[in-house]
């Protein structure tokens, strides 16, 4: 599904680059669940940027369903992000003025969706991710376990591939932290690539396949080199 | 992405700031308000000027003493090397075939006394057939004698009748006018103002009297009545050579006609409305820079809202798209009410002074619309190309302003 090879992103700052990721490689099969960990500064969320497309590196290539993305125009990476990738973040990022269920529309207007498919899918959204009830409600009148399922119900209504999550349970207390990570699981269950990045060790933890950076760099990756070795083409894997 | 769906999001983005919102809509409601009723004014005036001047008839020559370069103004400037005389306007009648009436006109102000009341009135030195040429109607009695130009006889205009004779017949009562004195022949029907003259305010004398009271030689102009179906170029071009031959040769003389007089204050007053129009223009120019603000602003607010939208797959022309309507609506919104407001108080005024006709062109009302649209479009292009440029991730990574 994922297969990165030589990725660098380097952030021109003033006189001296930051070097954020320096030659990542990592390749990650369709259905897998993936936690990224490692220390503060290591590169995690430009990894997971650059995953998502909302970022391109500096260098390197990144195949995502065969496709080479460094080759798409603007246009088309939009397009990647509508209908391959769904994003979960650590400050939900709801609209304040829309209500649950129009957060959740919001992908489906942008790819023009008609309006009565929108709304089906929306509430069906909302009974997934356990809200019905709060269709009508704005972020404001959610709590914070509330509002990230909401952002999970969005990030997945156009049925993406691939998950992404960064520290989607940095913001929330243990109790509504495991009920989202049990459910985007669920979603991983029904075939989604989910990857997580965490600084929670309990979560990471219960992913299929660990990576940790640092420096950017993977320092560690517990996917047995057997498997790894035929899921990813890629020959070089730190 | 359906354009329903599209204006759905970009007003909803205008709702949660109802104060700015409403202060940039006011802005260019009042850009739009003035260009409907500054412009309306100037239409207003056209009208009331051309409307005056449509009543003269269209097949009545005017001839006035004096040459101007710019045909149309002359009764503005007025340099005459020769006197328009009695004698040139019977050399006129007598010397154009096609011309079948003529009444010179001379013109002075005196005041006007009977018994204990006075008044100032316009007199005008005349002939009898100058009510056939102007088509004026008697209340009472009968206009100027045809035989006698010198007669010392007068006939009042509606209100200075009512003025002068408020309770009692005024024929063959006697009036003074200036040192002389006159017997009133005659009431005209009320009028109202044709040519800058109010009729009503008017005193008619024989001609040859007027210029001795008011010791000229020379007329005021000479109106020429032209048959029907005679050409009015020709029987015009043919008076002004009778004149120039009287003249010793000099085009001293300005010919109008109807048509002439109504396309120069066409033109002069279309003009004047064009410039009513460019300087509240610039009040619209200013409230488009309001809506360029209060789009910036928006952007800068909703930096996380916009990484959010490209982080769902929102394209640049999709963001741009957003924000632009967004503007458009704003604007276009206040061109809305700015129209509404210049038109009720186009009404107003219309109640205020019924004479003036105000009177909004179709054209400023569909500028007004399209101009107000626009204006949202281009000073919210800067904006929406701001936002559609941010970087997502950046966007997205701000904390909560
Ligand atoms: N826009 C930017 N400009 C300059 N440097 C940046 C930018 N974004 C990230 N960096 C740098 O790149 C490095 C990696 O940042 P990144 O956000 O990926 O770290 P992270 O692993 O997600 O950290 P955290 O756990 O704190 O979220 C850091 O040194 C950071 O300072
Ligand atoms: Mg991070």
């Amino acid at each position: 599904m994922i297969q990165l090879q030589g990725i660098e992103r380097v952030y021109e700052v003033g006189a001296s680059p930051v070097r954020a990721l320096r030659g990542v490689n990592l390749s990650i099969a369709r259905g897998d669940y993936v936690s990224i960990m490692g220390p503060s500064g290591s590169g995690k969320s430009t990894l997971l940027h650059i995953l998502g497309c909302l970022d391109r590196p500096t260098a390197g290539s990144y195949r995502l369903a065969g496709q080479e993305t460094a080759d798409l125009p603007e246009a088309e990476l939009s397009r990647v992000r509508r209908h391959q990738i769904g994003f979960i973040f650590q400050f939900f990022h709801l609209i304040p003025r829309l209500t649950a269920a129009g957060n959740i529309e919001l992908p489906m207007v942008f790819a023009g969706i008609p309006a009565e498919e929108r709304r089906e899918r929306a509430r069906r959204s909302l009974e997934v991710v356990g809200l019905t009830a709060r269709a009508g409600h704005r972020p404001d009148q959610l709590s914070g376990g509330e509002q990230q399922r909401v952002a999970i119900a969005r990030a997945v209504v156009m049925e993406p591939a691939v998950l992404l999550a960064d520290e989607p349970t940095g913001n929330l207390d243990s109790v509504s932290g495991s009920e989202v990570v049990r459910l985007i699981e669920r979603m991983n269950t029904d075939g989604l690539t989910l990857i997580v990045v965490t600084h929670d060790p309990q979560v990471g933890g219960r992913a299929r396949r660990c990576i940790r950076l640092a420096d950017g760099l993977v320092v560690e990756d517990t996917e047995p080199p057997s498997r790894r070795r035929s899921a990813a083409p890629a020959p070089e894997v730190t | 992405m359906n354009l329903l769906d599209l204006f759905r999001f970009a007003t909803g983005g205008l709702h949660g700031h109802r104060l700015r919102t409403g202060l940039s809509v006011l802005g260019v409601a009042i850009g739009v308000a003035s260009v409907i009723l500054l412009t309306s004014l100037g239409e207003g005036a056209r009208r009331y000027v051309t409307g005056e001047f449509a009543t003269l008839g269209s097949n009545l020559l005017i001839l006035i003493p004096g040459k101007t370069e710019t045909a149309g103004l002359a009764p503005l400037v007025s340099t005459a090397p020769h006197d328009l005389t009695r004698q040139d306007a019977e050399a006129v009648r007598q010397r154009v075939p096609q011309i079948r009436r003529v009444a010179p006109v001379a013109v002075g102000t005196a005041s006007a006394t009977a018994g204990a009341r006075s008044r100032e009135v316009t007199v005008i030195g005349t002939t009898h057939e100058l009510l056939a040429i102007r088509h004026l109607k008697m209340t009472s009695g009968r206009f100027l004698p045809e035989d006698l130009p010198d007669a010392a006889v007068c006939v009042l205009g509606a209100r200075v009748q009512r003025e002068l004779f408020p309770d009692r017949n005024p024929l063959g009562q006697r009036v003074r006018i200036g040192d002389w004195r006159f017997r009133v022949i005659g009431v005209i029907e009320p009028r109202g103002t044709s040519i800058g003259l109010d009729l009503d305010e008017v005193v008619e004398i024989p001609v040859d009297t007027a210029l001795r009271v008011f010791n000229r030689t020379g007329l005021f102009r000479v109106l020429a009545e032209v048959n029907p179906n005679a050409d009015l170029d020709a029987a015009g071009r043919a008076a002004l050579e009778v004149l120039r031959e009287r003249h010793a040769g000099q085009e001293d003389v300005t010919l109008l006609t109807q048509d002439s007089v109504l396309t120069t204050f066409n033109q002069i007053l279309g003009v004047l409305t064009a410039a009513l129009a460019g300087i509240a223009a610039i009040s619209l120019g200013v409230a488009g820079l309001g809506i360029m603000n209060v789009m910036l602003v928006s952007v800068s607010e909703r930096t996380r809202e916009i990484g959010l939208l490209k982080a769902v797959g929102a394209t640049h022309a999709q963001v741009v798209a957003v924000f632009l309507l967004e503007a458009a609506v704003l604007a276009t919104t206040g061109g809305a009410i700015g129209l509404a407001a210049g038109l009720a108080s186009g009404r107003l005024l219309e109640r205020l002074y019924p004479d003036f006709p105000v009177h909004a062109p179709e054209w400023a009302i569909l500028a007004a619309l399209v101009v107000s649209c626009s204006v949202g479009v281009i000073f919210g292009i800067l904006p929406a190309r701001q936002a559609a440029r941010l970087d997502p991730v950046e966007a997205l990574m701000r904390r909560k302003a």
